[in-house]
């Protein structure tokens, strides 16, 4: 069984046929060939997949694509504007916050969506709302030390 | 350690910020599912329900008639000309069975592939796996090890009598004895859980299959693209020279990409018959079951100990669990733990016994660490077993045995480097405030709380490896490694490394050499690597020798493309090569700045080659294929300071302590973070990762659901040192780190968890020490 959906995705309006048990993650990878965002699991556990819907950070493997009809999606590859790294990504790179890249979007847009609702949380804060993000690098330190980092950046302009 | 100021260019020793990001935090990273093919089908695997079982039939007209399928292949179908091989044969005779690429007859493990269903996409793929109908006949299974090695256990291999893999034996003639003579004598058994790497990315593969030209192309996860590619050749019986393996971005690997995978040769062989390229992504549950584990060792130490503390003679039985094959490297994994049983302690009676069984479970392989931190965990455990026997603190025990001269000849066969290991010790413990933890212990007791301290005083074999060893060790396979340095007409640099990394920033690092070596600055230099088609013969990524052995290879190219620019300006600057001197960017006369010619200069003139000096060729390059002539021997100490809730048996980790070294350091920023993770996959170990399986064969933990891999919140800020005690053995002085703190870190861990409980009479606690099984051990010990 297929369906029309329209999703929004950074900005941009897209029409298509998709099966409906697709996902949304898959909809975005296979269909629109967003690859930023990536699958790293299959019981929603590790993060990889993170991206934003109607400004809330979600599982994009836990959701069918048919469900994100009319919404807004925000995926890793609408963070940069005009070529300049958002202060997340900035972050990431000043802090060595990633190592072999594979969690870092659905890390970066969890810790976005972190940011966004507590601005001020703390080191511990950070780690408990990241816990839904798994990293088999990096031991968390430097991710933990990018998300403050970018926090104050993002309180400062 | 201070914090060492990022920079965004630099040489060796700076913290240059990594040039890989960018692609990574944009998005733009080509992982192997990122990748299209035109005409490219999905491929999926059936896979064996049973630990054990004979395969009656295999019923796939369900899954042929369905629309989008294109094929399901079998053993019988497939068409590859031998099965999966193993590089290792350590001491001769040992046992490989045969594994095809395709069950053939028999399934030995949950999860082994039984067929390949071809199909337009993946969801039509995995609804065409279950369409195909297996008939089994379930078969006796055995999962533990030393089970395994039992009288009457049930075979794994019909075709041998036992399930004995192979048997590695290292003992001194001394050794009786030294062991009998010994006044005291402390016991320990150890078991080193089977765990599972878990990269964040899983295996996948495209296989691209020109039926015109015999041609194939395999895009791969990998650490190792050329073994894949030697292997593709034998197993799928076509030449070498016409298979291409292509590595992109690389989502992780901690030596579960160190290997030749069944569905890497599947997924060619399919292609050939569909005549269409043909994708596998490995997901989640697949990669608990079909990717190697690690570890998995049982092991019963015997010290003879003298009343001080001072180790005799040292006795080693181990059973290490194979799994049902022996993957890429299998039987020499436990052969690594046979090296370093005598850790950084002067032990030179040693009796070391390590057996290899097969089970009907995941074969085991290199899993970060690979064979040493089994090694470290033991004697580490075992040091302190000996400190609590004999009343004395773990710190002096450690220094009584501490190995102090080097080069040190191990009991083992080993020559270690150099070292300084009391030196690095007592940094560790002045950073940790070990003189003041009798007192922090005391306010944990009067909060109800247990609170332990714990050492790991870790050395480790890396670098690997000289390929004259590997030989002697029954590697079928070198450690050599290549590099080529090109420059450009315009003075850039193109690096080309037979190293493959997946994380390690070798781009990053890789550049900062060049810009040390050869003055090309570091953002004027490309690394690339990880395509067969043209690069020289690689060896890749794991062991923690990229540096040590690839990173050997690119200083040697650079000196040798410095020493080639050198008779080109002495030809241009009309003088003899004795009269210039290198500035770090040019070659000047001696004292006279205005008489030079910059490195980017004579690139420009080696390229157009308009006057060249007699005997001299054309263009600016090197390449080496360097072979170390030794191991390096990485060391530290890391300590660990738990405290225990006797109601939950939660251990909080309250400090974590690590001082590595790792001889001279190139980017320390990429150190810590090396370093960072590896304590984590460490801790992981100690705390929380177990990969189990039932009596029945049945995986227990197949997914991150019951695997529990560290998160953030799992897990404590760091503390992170270093001491340089440079490799004499290299002429960077440099050691290797990928591993050292997995290697370090359960050992540290566990020892503080038993401190803390040994109020209790607690003398031992096994891994992972899970809130659930420390709260039991509190209760039993009280009771």
């Amino acid at each position: 069984m297929s369906q029309t959906i329209t999703v929004t995705v950074n900005g941009t309006a897209h029409t298509a046929e998709v099966e409906q048990r697709q996902l949304l993650v898959h909809f975005l990878r296979e269909t629109l060939n967003l690859t930023g965002t990536h699958v790293g699991c299959d019981t929603s556990t590790c993060g990889c997949c993170t991206v934003h819907l109607n400004g809330e950070a979600i599982l994009s493997c836990s959701l069918l694509a048919v469900q994100a009809d009319g919404c807004a999606v925000r995926t890793v590859e609408g963070l940069q504007q005009d070529g300049v790294l958002h202060p997340i990504q900035q972050a990431f790179h000043e802090n060595h916050g990633l190592q072999c890249g594979f969690c870092t979007p659905g890390m970066m847009m969890a810790a976005l969506g972190v940011i966004e609702q507590h601005p001020d949380a703390s080191d511990e804060e950070v780690r408990e709302a990241l816990e839904g993000n798994l990293c088999r690098c990096t031991g968390y330190q430097n991710i933990v030390a990018a998300v403050r980092s970018a926090a104050d950046e993002m309180a400062r302009s | 350690m201070a914090t060492v100021e990022r920079v965004t260019s630099g040489g060796i020793g700076d913290s240059v910020l990594r040039k890989e990001d960018r692609k990574f935090v944009t998005g733009e990273g080509r992982y192997v599912d990122d990748l299209k093919l035109p005409g490219m089908l999905h491929g999926a695997f059936v896979r064996s329900s049973f630990g054990h079982a004979r395969i009656v039939s295999i019923d796939a007209s369900a899954a042929l008639a369905m629309p989008g399928v294109h094929a399901v292949l079998t053993h019988a179908t497939l068409p590859v000309v031998t099965g999966v091989l193993s590089a290792s044969n350590p001491g001769g005779d040992v046992r490989h069975p045969e594994q095809a690429v395709l069950a053939k007859e028999f399934a030995r493990y949950v999860g082994e592939p039984v067929a390949m269903v071809i199909a337009d996409d993946r969801y039509l793929a995995s609804d065409a796996v279950n369409a195909v109908h297996v008939e089994y006949e379930p078969l006796p299974v055995v999962v533990d090890a030393e089970q395994a090695l039992a009288p009457g256990a049930p075979l794994v291999h019909a075709e041998y009598d036992s399930n004995l893999c192979k048997t590695l034996e290292s003992i001194t003639d001394g050794f009786d004895a030294a062991l009998a003579k010994a006044p005291r004598k402390v016991t320990l058994r150890v078991h080193n859980q089977r765990v599972t790497p878990m990269p964040m990315e899983t295996r996948g593969c495209i296989g691209d299959w020109s039926n015109s030209t015999g041609e194939v192309t395999l895009y791969t996860s990998t650490q190792v693209a050329h073994f894949v590619r030697t292997f593709i050749s034998i197993v799928c019986g076509t030449s070498e020279a016409k298979v291409r393996v292509v590595t992109p971005d690389v989502g992780g690997g901690f030596g579960a990409k160190l290997n030749t995978y069944r569905e890497e040769f599947a997924v060619c062989a399919a292609s050939k018959v569909v005549g269409r390229p043909v994708k596998w992504i490995e997901d989640r549950t697949e990669n608990a079951v079909a990717t190697i584990h690690g570890r998995d060792q049982t092991q019963y130490y015997e010290a003879g100990v003298a009343e001080n503390g001072r180790i005799l003679a040292l006795k080693l039985d181990a059973i290490q669990n194979n799994g049902a094959y022996n993957q890429l490297l299998t039987p020499s994994i436990s052969h690594l733990t046979l090296f370093m049983v005598p850790g950084c302690y002067d032990i030179q009676d040693v009796s070391i016994t390590i057996r290899q069984a097969f089970t009907n479970t995941t074969p085991t392989d290199a899993y970060r660490g690979a064979g040493r931190p089994e090694a470290t965990h033991g004697i580490e455990r075992l040091l302190d077993a000996i400190a609590d026997e004999l009343g004395l603190d773990p710190v002096e025990v450690r220094r009584t045995n501490f190995i102090t001269e080097f080069p040190y000849a191990s009991a083992t066969g080993l020559s270690y480097d150099s070292g300084d290991y009391a030196a690095t010790m007592d940094v560790a413990l002045g950073h940790a405030d070990y003189a003041g933890f009798e007192a922090r212990r005391a306010e944990s007791k009067q909060n109800g709380r247990y609170r332990g301290i714990g050492l790991s005083t870790y050395v480790e074999v890396c670098g690997l490896a000289p390929s004259a060893v590997t030989a002697a060790l029954g590697i079928g396979a070198p450690g050599w490694e290549h590099s080529t340095v090109r420059l450009h007409p315009t003075g850039k640099a193109t690096v080309i490394t037979g190293t493959s990394p997946h994380g390690q920033g070798h781009a990053t690092s890789w550049s900062q050499i060049a810009q040390t070596e050869l003055g090309i600055p570091f953002e004027d230099v490309e690394v690339i690597h990880g395509d067969t088609a043209f690069q020289p013969y690689g060896l890749g990524t794991y062991g923690s020798r990229s540096l040590a052995v690839g990173g050997i290879a690119l200083y040697r190219s650079l000196g040798k493309v410095r020493e080639k620019a050198r008779e080109l300006a002495a030809h241009l600057l009309e003088c003899s090569v004795d009269d210039l001197e290198w500035t770090g960017t040019s070659w000047q006369v001696k004292g006279s700045p205005d008489r030079a010619k910059t490195i980017q200069e004579l690139a420009y003139a080696g390229w157009t080659a308009a006057t060249l000096p007699e005997g001299i060729e054309p263009v600016l390059e090197a390449t080496t294929f360097h072979d170390p002539p030794n191991f390096t021997f990485p060391f530290g100490t890391h300590i660990c300071e738990v405290e225990i809730d006797p109601t939950t048996g939660r251990i909080e980790i309250l400090q974590y302590t690590a001082v590595d070294d790792c001889g001279n350091v190139i980017n320390p920023m990429i150190v810590d973070g090396q370093v960072h993770g590896g304590i984590i996959q460490g801790l992981g170990q100690a705390l929380f990762e177990e990969t189990v399986y039932a009596d029945d064969g049945q995986m227990r933990t197949p997914t991150l659901v019951e695997y529990l891999v560290p998160s953030a919140a799992d897990v404590p800020p760091m503390s992170l040192h270093r001491t340089t005690t440079p490799s004499p053995s290299n002429p960077l002085g440099v050691k290797g780190i990928g591993e050292a703190g997995t290697i370090a870190a359960s050992a540290a861990i566990v020892n503080a968890a038993v401190d803390a409980l040994s109020v209790l009479g607690i003398r031992h606690i096994e891994m992972p020490m899970q809130p659930a099984r420390i709260w039991k051990l509190i209760e039993e010990a009280k009771s």
